[in-house]
């Protein structure tokens, strides 16, 4: 079913969509950050996924695009699940808020903000949430050592 | 409180200079340091998973009421801040507004591996014992330690208080209290 | 004329009802809550981050201590997940499926339990504290008995369990299930009549269905506003869907038939449990991939093959294929979404942790907007959230 929805959205959003994939019986679609809302809008209304489950980002450090933000979204009536992926390049590391289509975006956004360094434009809100107020820095990109930058590295093996 | 010149030489302690050299004040310690050790009132803290070890000793199967402590909500009204859980360094102002805000005489307890050094967190955002920070009486090892840990941990602080000396003479303002 | 002006009250992260450390910072008009902004982030340990410099076993511990008062339910949402990036979830053996079933039914009335005891001691019924604890030590000694710790079990393994059932676990559990409903009925006898309860629950800290949806409540919370909707019975797992269950769902919307749900789950619980006991079968209790799977503890302690499997196995790890999933499974507190990368290494690439109370409390300042101060300490207690999972 899910295939019937990606289908419709390649015919209607055919310049944005980028890539398809399926991996264990799940879809992602991979598009063009600037038709997210867009992109989101139509999937809410016309192919009812009306639940975004998760929203975070991801950091591919020595790729580019070095970002990329991934919408977990669910249809409550038909029970199927999807996968939609914005790439989002390092120097300009910013995405249109999806919070007007769904409001539960709000504070996984802020989260993605806060721990990896991706602002989302027209957000009510956008500030630190889960990282003191005067933090510098983003803990989630690979190249913030894991003990924070005023301490020794572990030097042991942990895998 | 007098400093030891040379070994042998007994210090000068201060309550003689005030009372004399008549008075002793053992036995008036032991009777503070028993009330004391006997009502210890934490202050409600838990943090994170050793949180629920500690309410679960203060249920009814390891009560924690038959050894006089009871769980007060402000700082002002509690002797001993049992830290159980992950101090991270967004909390730590918070703890240590909380603890200036104790009267003395106070006690720290560090229940857990998290609180005693950090536990398996050695993160960005996890302070490695809250002993970076405050004074702590008795560390409580496990995550979380089993009930039967913190209270044997309790009973540690309270032997720790029971060993003491001169607070009865703290308490009527001659001289400092001398730690066991 | 006096002006009228509003006053912002901390109800600061020390604070005797939140559930944790989470700060309340209220705007208050007399007793009536104009605002009320969360404040989180002080239990943030970075456990995504951790996950990233460990591998997939090592992993494992992380997460009891997300959501520390349903551990088995994280380590079920994990395990589940780490096999589906593997793609070994048909090859998990019947015996394992049923006793994660057993075990995470067990954690639900666990979690069900000590919402209970708080809610209802931050309203003021102290007795069902001691009562509900009660329960809990018999569940915590179950717990015990099977893992060896009390509360942060790491049970499961990717592939099944780490060890099988001890001699009188099955007695045991059955007897605690012939006599919870019992407990129930005292429960309900204490709150459910009382017009204190009563008062202080009904019409208290509502959300309408379409709102809870689009908020994206799970869980209870969504059933008390009449969406039906429950991953069990939906996106099974684990053999879910041969288990034979009612999903509860109420239309008031409020506090009220927020507690009246979670305690009809405890009761299907122990409903799915005594189904669980019945399908128990002597089995294996580990899948037969060699290159994931642990071996079992007698080869490990008995033969050199078993000792080198497992050393290569704990001391490398195994390499996925590169991928992505997200697996999402019904734990007490709503949906627990895993969304695991796999980049081809022994390490997650990213481990991404979709808790339900972080989600869930993003409703909290809608539901008391208008609604008295008292309230808030109602209406933090129904969305029944932890700090541990909403901060990792």
């Amino acid at each position: 079913m899910s295939q019937a929805v990606v289908a419709k959205l390649k015919s209607v959003f055919a310049a944005s969509v980028l890539e398809v994939k399926e991996h264990r019986g799940e879809m992602t679609v991979t598009v063009k950050k600037e038709d997210i809302v867009a992109i989101c809008q139509f999937l809410k209304d016309e192919a009812g996924y009306n639940f975004l489950c998760d929203l975070c980002g991801v950091d591919y450090l020595g790729q580019q695009p070095r970002f990329m933000v991934v919408y977990n979204l669910y249809n409550i009536t038909t029970k199927e699940r999807l996968r939609v992926k914005v790439p989002v390049a390092e120097e300009d590391a910013a995405v249109d808020t999806v919070s007007t289509v769904w409001t539960t975006a709000n504070w996984p956004e802020r989260e993605c903000w806060d721990l990896m360094g991706i602002s989302f434009n027209n957000h009510p809100d956008l500030r630190r949430i889960l990282m003191p107020a005067d933090w510098v820095g983003y803990p989630l990109r690979k190249d913030y050592p894991l003990q924070g930058p005023d301490r020794e590295t572990y030097q042991g093996r942990l895998s | 409180m007098g400093v030891v010149k040379a070994v042998g030489e007994a210090p000068e302690a201060e309550h003689t200079k005030v009372l004399g050299n008549n008075i002793m004040t053992t036995s008036l310690d032991l009777v503070v340091n028993w009330s004391r050790s006997r009502s210890l009132w934490p202050l409600t803290f838990g943090l994170a998973c050793c949180a629920i070890e500690m309410m679960s000793t203060g249920a009814a199967r390891f009560d924690l009421d038959r050894m006089g402590v009871l769980f007060r909500a402000s700082p002002r009204q509690s002797d001993v801040v049992i830290i159980a859980g992950t101090v991270t360094y967004k909390m730590l102002p918070v703890i240590q507004v909380l603890y200036e805000q104790m009267p003395e005489p106070k006690y720290v307890v560090a229940m857990g591996a998290c609180a005693s050094s950090g536990g398996i967190f050695d993160t960005y955002s996890v302070v490695q014992g809250i002993d970076q920070f405050l004074p702590v009486d008795v560390y409580i090892p496990g995550c979380p330690p089993r009930p039967e840990g913190l209270l044997y941990g309790l009973i540690k602080l309270q032997e720790k208080i029971m060993r003491e000396r001169n607070t009865f003479g703290a308490a009527i303002g001659a001289g400092n209290v001398i730690p066991g | 004329m006096a002006k009228k002006e509003t006053m912002t009250i901390n109800m600061g992260p020390q604070h005797p009802s939140t559930h944790g450390v989470l700060q309340l910072v209220l705007e208050l008009d007399g007793e009536i809550v104009v605002d009320a902004v969360p404040h989180i982030g002080f239990l943030h340990r970075g456990v995504e981050k951790l996950a990233e410099n460990r591998s997939y076993h090592r992993a494992l511990p992380l997460t009891d201590r997300l959501d520390y008062l349903a551990p088995m339910s994280n380590n079920l949402g994990y395990v589940l997940a780490v096999e589906k990036l593997l793609g070994i979830t048909e090859l998990i053996p019947e015996r394992a499926k049923v006793v994660r079933v057993m075990m995470a039914e067990i954690t639900r009335i666990k979690s069900h339990l000590v919402w209970l005891a708080t809610h209802a001691l931050d309203i003021g019924a102290m007795t069902v504290f001691l009562y509900c604890f009660r329960e809990r030590e018999q569940i915590m000694d179950m717990y015990e008995n099977i893992s060896g710790a009390r509360m942060t079990s790491n049970y499961f393994r990717v592939g099944g369990l780490s060890l099988d059932l001890p001699e009188g676990f099955e007695a045991d559990v059955l007897s605690f299930i012939n006599d919870m409903p019992g407990h129930l009925e005292t429960y309900e006898g204490l709150l459910t009549g009382n017009k204190i309860w009563q008062k202080r629950t009904i019409g208290v800290a509502k959300i309408g269905g379409e709102d809870a949806i689009d908020i994206g409540l799970t869980g209870p919370v969504l059933r008390a506003s009449g969406v039906d909707w429950d991953l069990r019975r939906d996106n099974p797992y684990s053999g879910y869907e041969d288990y034979d269950f009612k999903v509860i769902t109420r239309d008031g919307c409020d506090t009220f038939d927020r507690y009246k749900n979670r305690l009809d789950e405890m009761r299907e619980s122990c409903k799915i449990i005594h189904q669980a006991l019945d399908k128990l079968q002597p089995g294996p209790i580990m899948a037969d991939v060699p290159s994931v799977c642990l071996p079992a503890k007698k080869d490990v302690a008995n033969s050199i093959e078993g000792l080198i499997h497992h050393f290569k196995i704990i001391t490398e790890g195994f390499k996925p294929e590169p991928g992505e999933i997200y697996q999402g499974i019904e734990a007490p507190k709503g949906e627990l979404g895993f969304y695991l990368i796999s980049d081809g290494s022994a390490n997650p690439f990213r481990m991404k942790i979709r808790p339900p109370s972080f989600v869930n409390l993003q409703a909290l300042p809608q539901m008391v907007r208008g609604k008295m101060l008292a309230d808030v300490v109602a209406a933090i207690g129904t969305l029944d959230i932890v700090l541990g999972e909403i901060d990792r």
